[in-house]
């Protein structure tokens, strides 16, 4: 009997569900994934999609999902022109490419990694019957209470990406990860599910595409963990630029070691409406996160930054700096919660959201949101939404330069001064070039 | 050059000139002197084009055309300068990059043929040379970060690198010490021209050793009180503004 048959109904129409366990060469070994999904299961069909009555889902209405008829899956015979890519040619140690959620090897390209690297598809894992894998998958996740979306990338998962990396093993150049959504015979959902390893002292740096490949509409609903050891750092960046009839859900659990950081930049420009949540957990003294994004929205888009950061051990330190410039009738969502519990004494948490609304139905919602419960800490948070800076305007004109070009000069300003100060050196052209393809309305760039 | 004839305007609803009259030849170099709240700056952001700064009656004309009708981008091609009192920092545009957008914002208005970044550094060079400007300056976000002299001399770079020929100078001398303002008054001095006209708005006297005018006008209470040569600035400069007030001295 194939799993997808068994599922309910709530479920079932999100997808067909994983490949039957029994499709994998160590499917023996695998009850604990089984038992993993069952439970996932179980909680979602009691729960469903969450709704804005959950304080954590206020601002965001998944209500555009309900009206998505999903057929079944696309994922080989999708056409590929050209892939997204924000890193120069040769400047990636691996390229891992999903359609539709799919690993699809004949479009990913491999190189030489340091020993000490692994980096697979987690069908791949699967069929080698993942004994390493029982304990790590959803441990991180699981911290805290039940999350619906969660548990339906739990139930469904069949397909994402795993790294890991060894102790004390630096690896200079990023793993690119592509992820490409196309629904050429109406909606596809998808479920990606993902684990990053970062063993003490390893550095690595990851950089996600989310894109559509045409227009149409699709559902993916990510989920990434992620384990930061003693003094290891991973740099997670990524671009989202979904087909604009794209739902694109993603989260990403963090939990840092003693002196570990954990770098996040995010920058949003696709989806009809997205929601990128990171939750993080500094659980070591020391433990560091930085957690920052851009988004760049028109019409009618929604996009959500979820952000639940728990200070757990002493010294840990937060900074989070989201900036969005929305213009029509777009809406951003900025939820930063940061939570100092008891222990972590000496606590350094600042965030900061910041919109420029370039329309007057353009719309902002912003809850930043400190929890202390030390009472040695320093924590500072602020949301500001304004229309661009009308001196600035004026001084750029009265030196000859065109009311629309000062405009976009003052908005790649804004943004970019983010990206500059925040993210990594080497992925500043790059990020900056997107908004600039975002301003002048251009579609992605693509690489070969 | 500039033909003001009874100028009104408001800022905010507020009555801020009051029938302002003013006639500048080309090649002419005058300063409006006056105390403060006598509408100075007003006067250069109605000149320049600024939003909120009405103009109700009258009119300007410069070289013959009506400067009110136009954007302000399209009088910064047309040739009109100002110099800001106090220059807008704006985080995130290299200067550089600033000079260079308008530069060739302003050349492209004017017909004439932009200037590729090798040929547009290579004037920026010798420019940033003759006004002392570290290269430094040149990298970092306009402004930002700027003291209050070196954002003035940014000011005297623009117009050098726009060529401007009606440049309005609005409190170019205030936060200066004197090697500064030797240098700004250098390149003011420099762009002296038989085509083309300055305006020198100050409070103090100072600045005009540096910059001689021809003609020194007394803005109070919105219109022009008096107007002398050089010397009565220096007049000015013992007996105050008082007797344009009608406060007692």
């Amino acid at each position: 009997m194939s799993q997808a048959a068994a599922m309910p109904e709530i479920l079932s129409r999100f997808g067909p569900g994983p490949e039957p366990l029994a499709a994998h060469a160590g499917a023996a070994g695998l009850s604990w994934l089984e038992d993993l999904r069952k439970e996932a299961r179980t909680r979602f069909a009691e729960a469903g999609l969450p709704t804005p009555r959950q304080e954590a889902w206020k601002y965001t209405n998944l209500r555009p999902l309900e009206a998505l008829e999903f057929a079944p899956p696309a994922a080989e015979g999708v056409s590929i022109d050209g892939l997204p890519s924000l890193l120069p040619k040769g400047q990636t140690a691996q390229r891992l490419v999903f359609v539709n959620g799919r690993y699809r090897e004949d479009l990913s390209t491999g190189g030489a990694l340091p020993a000490g690297v692994e980096v697979c598809s987690l069908a791949e894992a699967l069929t080698r019957g993942a004994p390493d894998l029982a304990g790590q998958l959803g441990r991180i996740a699981g911290n805290g209470a039940a999350q619906p979306m969660l548990d339906l990338n739990t139930a469904m998962m069949g397909d994402g990406f795993l790294l890991r990396v060894a102790r004390g093993v630096q690896l200079e150049l990023p793993i690119e990860v592509i992820y490409l959504g196309a629904a050429p015979d109406g909606p596809q959902a998808f479920h990606p599910r993902s684990l990053i390893v970062m063993e003490p002292e390893s550095h690595a740096t990851v950089v996600e595409h989310h894109n559509g490949l045409a227009p149409g509409a699709y559902f993916a609903n990510h989920a990434c963990e992620v384990s930061v050891g003693a003094g290891a750092a991973l740099r997670h960046y990524t671009v989202q630029a979904e087909a604009l009839e794209a739902v694109h859900l993603s989260t990403a659990y963090a939990e840092v070691a003693a002196g570990g950081l954990y770098d996040s930049f995010v920058m949003a420009r696709g989806a009809r409406l997205s929601r990128r949540e990171a939750r993080i957990r500094l659980a070591g003294p020391g433990a560091e996160c930085h957690v920052n994004g851009v988004y760049m929205l028109r019409g009618e888009q929604h996009c959500d930054n979820t952000t639940v950061i728990d200070h757990l051990a002493p010294n840990t330190t937060t900074r989070e700096v989201f900036r969005g410039v929305l213009d029509d009738r777009a809406r951003g969502v900025f939820q930063g919660k940061i939570v100092v519990h008891p222990k972590a004494q000496k606590t350094d948490g600042h965030q900061l959201s910041q919109a420029l609304l370039l329309s007057d139905s353009a719309e902002i919602d912003a809850k930043p949101e400190l929890e202390i419960y030390a009472d040695d800490v320093k924590c500072s948070h602020g949301a500001t939404a304004g229309d661009i800076d009308h001196e600035a305007l004026f001084y750029l004109r009265s030196r000859g330069i065109p009311e629309a070009a000062a405009r976009h000069m003052l908005i790649e300003a804004f943004l970019s001064d983010t990206i500059n100060s925040l993210a990594a050196e080497g992925l500043c052209p790059a990020l900056i070039s997107s908004v600039g393809h975002w301003l002048s309305d251009t579609t992605e760039d693509t690489a070969a | 050059m500039l033909e003001i004839k009874n100028l009104h305007a408001t800022v905010d609803g507020k009555a801020i000139l009051n029938g302002l009259d003013l006639h500048i030849a080309p090649g002419e170099v005058h300063a409006i002197m006056g105390p403060n709240g006598s509408g100075k700056s007003t006067l250069s952001y109605v000149l320049s084009g600024r939003e909120g700064y009405d103009a109700l009656e009258g009119e300007v004309l410069y070289k013959g055309q009506d400067l009110l009708e136009m954007e302000p981008e399209e009088r910064a091609a047309a040739g009109v300068f100002l110099a800001f009192q106090y220059p807008v920092e704006i985080p995130g545009v290299a200067n550089t990059t600033f000079l260079r957008e308008a530069v060739n914002a302003v050349r492209k208005q004017r017909d004439e043929p932009t200037l590729d970044p090798m040929a547009f550094m290579k004037l920026l060079r010798e420019q940033i040379k003759a006004l002392d400007i570290s290269d430094e300056l040149i990298k970092r976000s306009v402004n930002v970060g700027f003291s209050g002299g070196e954002k003035k001399r940014n000011e005297i770079l623009q117009m050098a690198l726009l060529n401007p020929t009606l440049a309005i100078l609005d409190e170019t001398d205030s936060g200066l010490d004197i090697d500064a303002l030797k240098t700004v008054a250098d390149g003011v001095n420099a762009l002296r021209a038989p085509d083309r006209s300055i305006l020198v708005i100050t409070h103090y006297q100072r600045l005009l050793e540096y910059i001689v005018p021809d003609r020194v006008h007394v803005l109070a209470k919105g219109r022009i009180a008096r107007s002398g040569g050089k010397e009565l600035a220096e007049e000015l400069e013992r007996t105050g503004y008082a007797a344009f007030t009608g406060e007692a001295a």
